[in-house]
């Protein structure tokens, strides 16, 4: 445990030192949300009925997913674990007496923890002066609001051991950025990160919310917001943890192999 | 003819602060310092002359090669080559001198060399006659025939230097710069580059400045060396000067060097 | 020209040394801008049009948007990635070759894995341009070239004013993004609808609507004003401070090295 703790140290650390790269990623941050809330509030104009969320639900939605950016989205790659496999330095890795999957495990948790705590409170800050309607909401009570740590505890490690699967995957690619790309891409689509799930086609939506990919950001951003409610959050969080249990087995059991795999080869 | 006199350079480095609570420090005020890479550096290289150039990593030595090949600006001082001034001209400048960086490859990685020369051919102009007879020169002298249709990628450490020597010389410049040309070669690679350097200053009159840390480059190559450390010029003379500071007559050059760095303290 | 052609001929073939791995790079940058697409449709799919403009319409916006950036992508890539050429010193070689620095730096690199988006966009436009609804006149083809080849040239000066930010600092340029990547997900709705106050900063600031909104307005005979037809050509005037902070930028990198 405590070599876990040493290495998300490490992280925090490392991420500190990137002064100008937080300020400059909140600036962008805030503005990317702006943006996509100006746009929904276009729609909204357009034809209030059709909007499948309350506004104001649909802004906190928003506003959260800006300021825990890095802790939710697929494409935000640890360049570490992706230099240990493909230049080999995997090797020392080994010789380490710490389980190699539950380093990695936490070295993305770690380094997205980190990354998210530096950014968040500035942009949760803006996003609660700005007034209404742009500005971000409290979620409806207390209870909720725990609800939704949980389930944002438990959406960072659906997002973690999925991307796990993602660099297992490079053990065995050639073009390994290519494929990582793409997976990413989808996976922050149907996560609902360009459009929230609710905005999805209803037969779509049906089939969406029962894959993985909703148990990432959509679950606990909808929780926060209000768009969820009642036992459905217990439902949400369920599945939330069924699909941490078998991304989590089959991470394990697939790293198993590509280390055998690696072994074999002798590095 | 290189000429500089009293050139003068200083950086401006970020310190970077260890530890979890200057971590959070430094996110609102960053400290400064301000690194002297020359001071007062002055030479002079007459045409045809070949000079090594020598001092331990960080002495300055890359510093001023770039300030003679245009890249940097100096602080202060005054720097011709040939009558131009390097900064003030770039690209008359560029036309008329070869640069090697012994740790960077100009050569296209995953095409055929002579593709890369066709390619720089076309960037410096030269004609077609002249280039032929440079390439066929060079190929010669470098027995580059054999690996000419190779990729970069695929070369030896010791292939793709003398390549990228070739790449500098296809439009036959007067003045070559060679920073750190032997660095991380094999023997054999090694006295490959080093005759090739001898013969191309003999033969073609080309004046030659090499930057190296390897004393047996300058006790193959150069008449002339100048030992750089701490950003200034310590010493300006032959190798036989160099060999007669030193009290025990049977110390090797690398001896004598590193007793010198010793006394001057870097 | 002839030796931007010569780079061009080697870039490509270095990069088809790599089939498969080009190939597969391609075809993700094409699903990342299809998620992209599947946003839009999803949207219209619920609402039938927003501030005015229909779904048809508003895919020639985010087609010739999408191509305009792309094809800025493909051959401006060496700007975008100016920051590892400062690290690698390929940028300090560049300046000891005689020919112009900005033209060497959009020649040293070209990335053609790009195309997969801008065969995305050539996809919507071609679905977009016989339903928009739009005569398509001598002057309309005019309008809908110049939206796509002025917008490429506003996102190369942007990459340009990236490059030469990253002469003073490597950090923090990420807020660029905003302005780029921005530009191109926000541009696929026409900027009218975020408003008057952003609509007037992408007019006046960084011209991006010059090449995006007026034009479109012209298109679809929201306006008959012909210098509506000529806006796009307004954008242009963003390449003098792009090149003029660029050199600048070099000027401080000579007397800097950092």
């Amino acid at each position: 445990m405590k070599a876990y703790l040493s290495v998300f140290r490490m992280r925090f650390i490392g991420a500190l030192q990137y002064r100008a790269a937080a300020f400059g990623g909140i600036a962008t941050q805030l503005a990317w949300g702006g943006m996509e809330i100006l746009a929904l509030a276009a729609f909204y104009r357009a034809n209030p009925s059709a909007f499948p969320m309350e506004f104001s639900h649909a802004v906190s939605y928003v506003w959260m997913q800006q300021a825990f950016l890095t802790l939710f989205v697929v494409w935000s790659w640890e360049a570490d674990i992706l230099s240990s496999i493909s230049e080999g330095s995997i090797a020392y890795d080994l010789v380490r007496p710490v389980d190699l999957y539950g380093r990695w495990l936490c070295q993305i948790i770690g380094s997205r923890l980190a990354k998210a705590l530096l950014r968040c409170s500035p942009i949760l800050i803006a996003a609660f002066i700005l007034p209404e309607p742009y500005g971000m909401s409290l979620p409806p009570g207390a209870g909720t609001l725990l609800l939704f740590f949980l389930s944002a505890f438990l959406s960072l490690g659906v997002v973690a051991a999925f991307s796990m699967l993602i660099y297992i995957s490079n053990f065995y690619t050639l073009s390994a950025a290519g494929i990582r790309l793409m997976v990413a891409s989808l996976a922050d689509f149907l996560s609902g990160a360009i459009v929230p799930l609710p905005f999805f086609p209803d037969k779509i939506r049906a089939a969406a919310e029962l894959l993985p990919f909703a148990s990432m950001q959509n679950m606990p951003l909808r929780i926060y917001s209000g768009n969820i409610v009642g036992p459905d959050i217990f439902k949400g969080i369920a599945l939330q943890i069924l699909w941490l249990l078998i991304l989590f087995f089959a991470g394990r059991a697939a790293m198993g192999r590509a280390l055998g795999k690696v072994v074999v080869q002798g590095g | 003819m290189i000429a500089l006199k009293n050139i003068t350079k200083t950086f401006r480095v970020a310190k970077r602060q260890a530890g979890f609570g200057r971590a959070v420090k430094a996110l609102f005020s960053r400290e400064y310092e301000t690194v002297r890479a020359l001071t007062d550096v002055s030479f002079t290289v007459s045409d045809g002359e070949m000079v090594g150039y020598i001092g331990p990593n960080g002495a300055g030595k890359s510093t001023t090669v770039k300030i003679m090949c245009g890249v940097l600006t100096p602080d202060s001082g005054a720097c011709e080559i040939d009558g131009r001034v390097p900064w003030k001209n770039r690209i008359a400048h560029a036309r008329e001198i070869g640069v090697v960086f012994g740790q960077r490859s100009q050569l296209w990685w995953d095409v055929p060399v002579t593709d890369s020369f066709a390619l720089i051919r076309d960037i410096y102009k030269v004609d077609g006659k002249k280039y032929q007879k440079n390439l066929d020169e060079l190929t010669e002298l470098l027995d580059l025939s054999e690996i000419l249709k190779t990729p970069a990628r695929n070369l030896s450490l010791g292939q793709r230097m003398r390549c990228e020597i070739a790449a500098s010389l296809l439009h036959a410049p007067k003045t070559l710069f060679l920073d750190e040309p032997t660095i991380g070669l094999d023997a054999v690679s090694k006295l490959a580059v080093r005759q090739f350097i001898k013969r191309l200053n003999a033969e073609n009159g080309t004046t030659v400045l090499l930057t190296t840390h390897d004393m047996q480059d300058i006790e193959a190559l150069t008449e002339r060396m100048m030992l750089i450390g701490k950003g200034r010029i310590l010493l300006d003379g032959s190798l036989a000067e160099l060999k007669t500071r030193s009290p025990d007559p049977a110390a090797s050059s690398e001896e004598i060097v590193a007793a010198l760095y010793k006394e001057y303290g870097i | 020209m002839r030796l931007y052609l010569k780079y061009f001929a080697i870039h490509l073939k270095s990069q088809m040394q790599y089939k498969v791995s080009f190939f597969l790079t391609a075809l993700s940058q094409f699903a990342v801008s299809f998620t992209a697409f599947l946003g839009v449709y999803f949207m219209f799919a619920r609402f039938n049009a927003v501030d005015g403009f229909t779904y048809e319409q508003t895919l020639l916006c985010f087609s010739t948007m999408l191509m305009a950036f792309s094809l800025a992508e493909v051959f401006a890539r060496g700007f975008d990635l100016f920051p590892q050429m400062l690290g690698s010193g390929e940028f300090d070689r560049a300046l000891v070759r005689p020919r112009n620095i900005i033209f060497q730096v959009l020649a040293a690199k070209m990335d053609f894995t790009r195309l997969g988006r801008l065969l995305q966009a050539a996809a919507a436009l071609c679905y977009a341009i016989p339903k928009s609804g739009v005569v398509w006149a001598w002057d309309k083809i005019f309008t809908l070239c110049a939206m796509v080849i002025c917008g490429s040239i506003v996102f190369f000066s942007l990459f340009l004013i990236y490059a030469a930010l990253s002469f003073f600092t490597v950090e923090g340029l990420e807020f660029m993004n905003v302005l780029t990547d921005g530009g191109r997900e926000f541009g696929r709705y026409p900027f009218s609808i975020y408003g008057e106050n952003i609509l007037r900063f992408l007019t006046f600031v960084v011209p991006l609507a010059l090449f995006q909104y007026y034009p479109l307005l012209y298109l679809l005979d929201r306006m008959q004003n012909k210098f509506f037809m000529f806006t796009p050509w307004v954008s242009l005037v963003l390449l003098i401070p792009g090149c003029a902070f660029f050199r600048f930028g070099l000027r401080r990198y000579k007397s800097t090295g950092s």
